[in-house]
């Protein structure tokens, strides 16, 4: 019995080969009846030159032992199995062929997922969201989508990072939905993800943006507010965190930044929709946001989207007077709701934030411009009052398309 | 500045019809508002200058598809929270208008800005007279306090005797 095993070795040493493919390969799948036929496929296994490649290895007479076998080698294998008596089945005939079709239905379904792809015009819920987020940081490159935190109730914060290089670029901060009903902020926001994605390498502009600097975006900035406002009340603007000592929940984040914050315009009634909070980003939404351009140190922009009203304003908004940067801000915010207006007509008020729509204090980009971000706009889209929270889907696309012309101009600028 | 009085604005304004942008009407009026913390709204005149696009045929249509209704018209969330409203609902979805500017007027200070949110729910009521009667839960939104509150109201409707709101 021996010299038939050397024999038959030799016959395997023999036609060992290098393949690239898997053409010809065989996965056979072998039943051990003792301990006896386990030590002698240890011993094949040994026989490294065969290059057999066990998917499940012997360990033990209950167990199947699957292996791969190199076209070469198959019939050189199931001779020595059929000399020894041991019980094989043949789990795959061809290896190519299954790898083949896999491939075959991976780019299938690659193709589908492409071309019935995210409806950019419609309005989402989270999940989808956060699955169209995942979907273009693999489509493309130097789009990497990041957590900076988790919300309140512990859901996360994602952020899509654009980069094309460098080392910590200049970055510029665009934020939508931190206030949940508003709900054609989100959706513009995943649009104009797309857009800007898409855009680069074929739009001059957004090409040299990235070029230059990296984008942050966070779409959906308050995350527990937004499926609040699917699951039970379509017109809940805050976070939902709990009050001690009250009934009412969440506190509304932009009243909640270290910028005047408690001061006029911010409710102290934690059942208020302008309630400040307990204490400044005492909301986890906020305080991630703060960290995170804290640390990071190179923002440029900080830009903000909100419904509705139509209007783009700069600081401040916790006090009446003008800031430092006034006429700077003035003109570009005008520049930008004429590239808005160029679009479809419609027509943005541009002001600081007391004189175009009241004084509030703790907003999120006062505290950005008070702490160094220069460039500091909130965006109020469509429209003005006939739907308002509840625009209706078929202006999703005009909103983002027009608003995205008003970022752009303001984004140009920053870049310059 | 009225001394003793409060606060009066003169107004020019130009009215759009919803239903036909290109069609405009400029108004003049005056707004008065009351001084002191006791609420009360403030007076308003109006004077249109010029006409109003007649709506007589939709008027009647929407009338007479009302009055053939065997179970009174009932209907929740409009426009819904995607933003649509089904078409046969619009002219409720407009007299919900009109019954929100009632309470509009009714609760504004020179520190209100509303508008109609959603219409949250809407029961029509049969009468023995013509009117046709809708009770409203409107959502109102204030932007200064940022508030989306119900209320309710009831409006009164005819084609030609126009729009009432019901005291009752």
């Amino acid at each position: 019995a021996n010299m038939k095993l050397i024999l038959i070795f030799a016959a395997l040493i023999g036609a060992s080969l290098c393949l690239e493919t898997f053409v010809g390969h065989q996965v056979l799948r072998i039943k051990t009846k003792n301990e006896e036929e386990v030590k002698q496929l240890q011993l094949l296994e040994s026989l490294e030159h065969l290059e057999l490649d066990f998917w499940i290895s012997p360990s033990a007479p209950a167990l199947p032992v699957d292996v791969r076998i190199p076209a070469v080698s198959v019939q050189s294998v199931k001779a020595f199995l059929e000399s020894q008596g041991i019980e094989y089945s043949i789990l795959i005939e061809d290896l190519q062929d299954v790898l083949d079709k896999e491939r075959q239905d991976m780019a299938e379904s690659a193709q589908r997922q492409r071309s019935s792809s995210f409806d950019f015009g419609a309005y989402h819920t989270l999940d989808d969201i956060n699955a169209e987020l995942d979907h273009l940081a693999s489509e493309y490159s130097f789009v990497e989508k990041i957590q900076i935190g988790e919300s309140y109730e512990k859901r996360p914060l994602y952020v899509l990072k654009f980069s094309t290089g460098g080392s910590n670029r200049p970055a510029i901060w665009l934020d939508a939905g931190i206030h949940s009903r508003e709900w054609v902020t989100q959706a513009s926001a995943l649009w104009i993800a797309n857009k800007i994605a898409s855009d680069y390498g074929t739009d001059e502009s957004v090409t040299s943006l990235l070029d230059k600097m990296d984008l942050f975006l966070l779409p959906v900035a308050n995350p527990d507010g937004f499926v609040y406002t699917h699951t039970s009340n379509r017109m809940w603007r805050k976070t939902r965190s709990k009050i001690p000592g009250s009934i009412c929940v969440g506190v509304d984040p932009n009243r909640n930044w270290d910028a005047g914050f408690g001061g006029p315009g911010a409710s102290n009634r934690p059942c208020s929709d302008s309630y400040h909070g307990p204490s400044a980003n005492s909301e986890v939404e906020v305080k991630s946001v703060v960290d995170f351009i804290k640390n990071h140190g190179n923002f440029k922009a900080f830009l903000t989207l909100h419904s509705y009203s139509q209007l783009l304003m700069y600081p401040y908004g916790y006090k009446c007077t003008r800031p430092d940067d006034y006429a700077e801000l003035e003109s570009l915010g005008r520049a930008a709701a004429n590239s808005i207006r160029s679009l479809y007509g419609t027509t943005f008020q541009v002001g600081t934030i007391c004189k175009t729509i009241y004084q509030a204090s703790g907003g999120s980009i006062d505290w950005s411009y008070d702490n160094g971000i220069k460039y500091s706009f909130a965006f109020e889209l469509r429209d003005t009052g006939r739907y308002g929270f509840l625009l209706p889907a078929n202006q999703i696309l005009p909103a983002a398309k027009e608003t995205w012309l008003g970022l752009k101009k303001i984004m140009e600028h920053v870049r310059d | 500045d009225i001394d003793d009085e409060g606060h009066k604005y003169y107004l020019e304004l130009e009215l759009e019809d919803v239903l036909d942008k290109d069609s405009t009407v400029s108004c003049t009026a005056e707004v008065l508002y009351h001084l002191g913390s006791r609420a009360s709204a403030p007076d308003v005149q109006v004077t249109v200058h010029g006409e109003l696009r007649s709506t007589q045929e939709a008027d009647k249509e929407f009338y007479n598809w009302i009055r053939s209704l065997e179970k009174e018209l009932v209907a929740e969330n409009i426009p819904d929270s995607h933003g649509n409203i089904p078409p046969e609902l619009e002219p409720i979805h407009l007299l919900a208008w009109v019954a929100s500017g009632y309470v509009i007027w009714q609760n504004s200070t020179e520190n209100t800005k509303f508008h109609l949110a959603q219409v949250q729910h809407v029961k029509q009521v049969k009468r023995s007279d013509e009117d046709l009667q809708f009770d409203f839960v409107v959502l109102l939104h204030e932007m200064v306090s940022q508030e989306v509150l119900p209320w309710e109201v009831t409006l009164l409707w005819h084609p030609q005797r126009g729009a009432r709101v019901s005291q009752s």
